[in-house]
């Protein structure tokens, strides 16, 4: 059967069993928006191509599967470089295919054309400019394999219009056939005893749980491994439900606003059995100062993150699932021989110390009775009312490390957002992503700031029109918070360019604009009776706007470069800090 | 001081596979001394060779990144002292009737070839290991060096053994 390039993409996409994906048509990409009409798959329409990626990023995190965009070429595919770019740093699978002016023009500064390979090489998991049409399918079936496989992460394949055009005899083969490509999965089998040696004799051992664990579906494996062996558990921003925050052994979030007694831990702790988790700086602080006491046991699916950034007693390449898979088999044949207790270290002291410090340095919320809505207090709320089935996703700025912070999250998968890039405008497109993946029986809740949201919120007309019902919640300070934030802590409250009136706009008349539901809250006294009101809208998009106290910051906090012994758990801790550095380094003038 | 490393990597033969090596090395930072790459036995496969400039850890980290890379097929790290390693050079330098002969002399000495011979000028080639090729240099700059050029290095381990032997390379196609 000879079909069109553009009927293979089609084709391949079914072959691959995608069932949503998300676009926005034009130019060089015409000749697929065509046969689409009749393809297996739902196409959801965008309101800007960046909405497009990160709505199928939104997809990924929730599902687990690929997120897949197409957008023509140019200026299209330019707007997919910072969902690009945030796949990237996440490893999120996302297949993104662009339009691309055609093979004879290309080079020629054509319309909209751009060098779309070129610009998104470095921020790629890998590319691919189709030059035959008998490559179109091999293309698209291996893009999505590398996307998902391994380290997952973002495949752009980019398509000329003739190329879509020509025509070419349909065959398919679900093999796949990459000599260069060949992702570890199991683990050395050594390195899992030594693994286990070393945690036997631990006295102080922690799990680093990381983003990883989420990817690879582990959140089982983990509970298993954590619970037989004893050992507490601190889960990364990106690592958050993975293990659920409601057990005795969940430390809670390390790093710069990590919980403090999950910042402790890693500094304290003489072992870190990392687990699909990179080191990343905002988790390690001052590195040099990072867990100084602990050897590392370090398990990834990517070879080029063990040793990156520290040094690792025990490296395990393979992926975090298979991993962990292995080292419960040898705990079983233990259990089976009777000699299981060998591998078990006395955790019962460090977790007791854990549990105090958990217990003596909770977070802190200076919630009046009435009044003012304390941001953390509107997302406390949210949760209340959402509950642990909702998928939480989160924008990037005061707002996510407060939703981070204070829900209690309970599998992988139920938090999502921009870790490593910090993409603010996230929120609103991938929130809507994840439901479209997710389906109607699981709420999601967009918690996103009003900087956010005003970069993205053209998606609520995605949402509209297809039926998508997402609760976007804005938790509106008025203020670009954490840049704020950072003034006021670090430039002495010399606040510059961070003022978005409240106002501005009128997030009801928005709400009203697109047909929606808006509530808004604006005292305490309101929060339970409106949000009660909103959560029983699950048929259509509603917008939840809280007006929140502009001044409230981010606490804990470990000062930027500092070591994270230093962490600070409320503002008048940082202002003390702050004034007695200032006094020694007079004293040191004056001396 | 960093040090001096030769990487031998065999990538498929695509469109846009130097380009991925070489922006991988500008946007993590690394240092490359030379770039050089050629067809090999196998015409699906291009041989490049990379000298870098890295300390261990570093270098560990290149070779992973590289190796990240899906068009990359094999790394191979070349010992200095257990591999030849090979530059080209060309040297325009001016000769007159008087100076002519001394140069001529001169490239004997480093086994270098005149490939071209004018009134004013003399065109030196030269194959060498880079040490050889700079003393050479060294010694034809009082003359006038009017331009030269000089290839990435080249390099091949010693011995019996190809970097193709043992069982990571796989490019049988399913037809």
């Amino acid at each position: 059967m000879r079909i069109t390039g553009a009927q293979a993409v089609m084709k391949s996409l079914e072959m691959l069993g995608v069932d949503t994906v998300f676009g926005y048509p034009g130019g060089a990409i015409l000749p697929a928006y065509d046969p689409m009409i009749d393809a297996g798959f739902t196409h959801v329409l965008v309101r800007h191509e960046q909405g497009a990626i990160h709505m199928a990023e939104g997809y990924a995190h929730a599902t687990g599967r690929v997120g897949v965009c197409i957008v023509t070429s140019g200026p299209a595919a330019t707007n997919l470089v910072t969902g690009l770019a945030d796949a990237n740093m996440d490893s999120v699978p996302v297949l993104a295919i662009t339009g691309q002016v055609a093979t004879t023009s290309i080079g020629s500064d054509a319309f909209q054309e751009a060098d779309v390979t070129g610009i998104t090489m470095p921020i790629t998991k890998h590319n691919e400019l189709v030059h035959h049409v008998e490559r179109v399918a091999d293309a698209i079936k291996e893009a999505y394999h590398i996307a998902r496989s391994g380290r997952p992460g973002p495949v752009l394949v980019d398509l000329p219009k003739d190329v879509l055009n020509a025509t070419v005899e349909w065959s398919w083969d679900d093999r796949v056939d990459l000599p260069g490509y060949k992702p570890t999965v199991r683990g050395h089998g050594k390195m899992v005893r030594e693994a286990l040696d070393l945690i036997a004799a631990a006295e102080r051992p922690v799990i680093y749980a990381g983003g990883g664990l989420v990817r690879a579906d582990a959140g089982d494996e983990l509970y298993e491994f954590a619970t037989q062996l004893e050992l507490p558990v601190v889960t990364t921003l990106m690592g958050r439900g993975v293990f659920p925050d409601t057990h005795e052994l969940a430390i809670g979030m390390p790093g710069m606003h990590g919980h403090y007694a999950a910042v402790k831990a890693l500094q304290e702790a003489d072992l870190l059995v990392t687990l699909g988790a990179r080191f990343d700086d905002r988790v390690t602080g001052k590195l040099d100062a990072f867990a100084p006491l602990a050897k590392v046991i370090h398990v990834d699916v990517d070879p080029a993150e063990i040793g990156k950034n520290r040094a690792v007693d025990v490296p395990i390449v393979g992926d975090v699932k298979v991993v962990l898979g292995q080292l419960l088999r040898v705990l079983d044949d233990k259990r089976e021989k009777g000699t299981v207790e060998a591998l078990i270290p006395d955790t019962t002291a460090w977790r007791a110390h854990l549990a105090a410090m958990q217990t003596d340095h909770p977070l802190l919320v200076d919630q009046p009775s009435s009044g003012v809505v304390k941001p953390q207090t509107a997302i406390r709320a949210i949760h209340e009312h959402w509950g642990d089935e909702a998928v939480y996703v989160a924008g990037v700025g005061q707002h996510q490390m407060w939703a981070a912070q204070h829900i209690p999250y309970t599998r992988g998968g139920q938090w999502i957002n921009s870790g490593g890039l910090g993409t603010m405008g996230f929120a609103v497109p991938a929130a809507i992503g994840a439901k479209a993946g997710v389906g109607p029986d699981v709420p999601v809740v967009a918690i996103d700031g009003d900087g956010c949201f005003q970069m993205t919120f053209q998606e609520i007309a995605s949402a509209v029109q297809h039926d998508i019902p997402v609760t976007f919640c804005v938790i509106n300070n008025g203020y670009l918070g954490m840049v704020r934030q950072w003034q006021s802590l670090f430039y002495d409250d010399r606040l510059s360019q961070v003022t978005l009136p409240q106002d501005l706009p009128d997030l009801m008349k928005l709400a009203d604009a697109y047909g929606i539901p808006g509530f808004r809250v604006t005292t305490v006294d309101e929060l339970d009776t409106t949000l009660t009101k909103a959560r029983a809208i699950t048929d259509q998009p509603v917008l939840v706007e809280f007006r929140v106290d502009p001044d409230e910051m981010v606490f804990p906090m470990v000062p930027s470069g500092a070591s994270n012994d230093e962490i600070l758990e409320t503002a008048e801790e940082w202002y003390a800090r702050a004034a007695a550095v200032k006094a020694a380094a007079a004293a040191g003038e004056d001396a | 001081m960093r040090d001096r490393h030769t990487l031998s990597v065999l990538v498929e033969n695509r469109p846009g596979v130097l380009t991925r090596i070489a922006g991988m090395f500008a946007r993590r930072g690394y240092n490359i001394h030379s770039l050089a790459v050629g067809p090999t036995e196998d015409a699906r496969v291009s041989r490049l060779t990379v000298v870098v400039g890295a300390e261990a850890v570093q270098l560990e980290q290149i070779i992973k990144q590289l190796n990240k890379l899906v068009h990359v097929l094999k790394i191979v790290e070349l010992d200095q002292d257990e591999s030849v390693e090979r530059e080209m050079q060309l040297v325009k330098v001016t000769a007159d009737p008087a100076t002519r002969s001394q140069i001529i002399e001169i490239a004997e000495v480093f086994r270098a070839k005149i490939v071209d011979v004018d009134h004013d000028a003399l065109t030196i080639e030269a194959a060498g290991a880079p040490a050889k090729l700079e003393a050479m240099v060294d010694l034809l700059e009082p003359y006038g060096i009017r331009e030269m050029v000089r290839s990435g290095t080249i390099a091949l381990s010693r011995g019996t053994r190809s970097i193709t032997d043992g069982s990571k390379l796989r490019m049988q196609r399913v037809v």
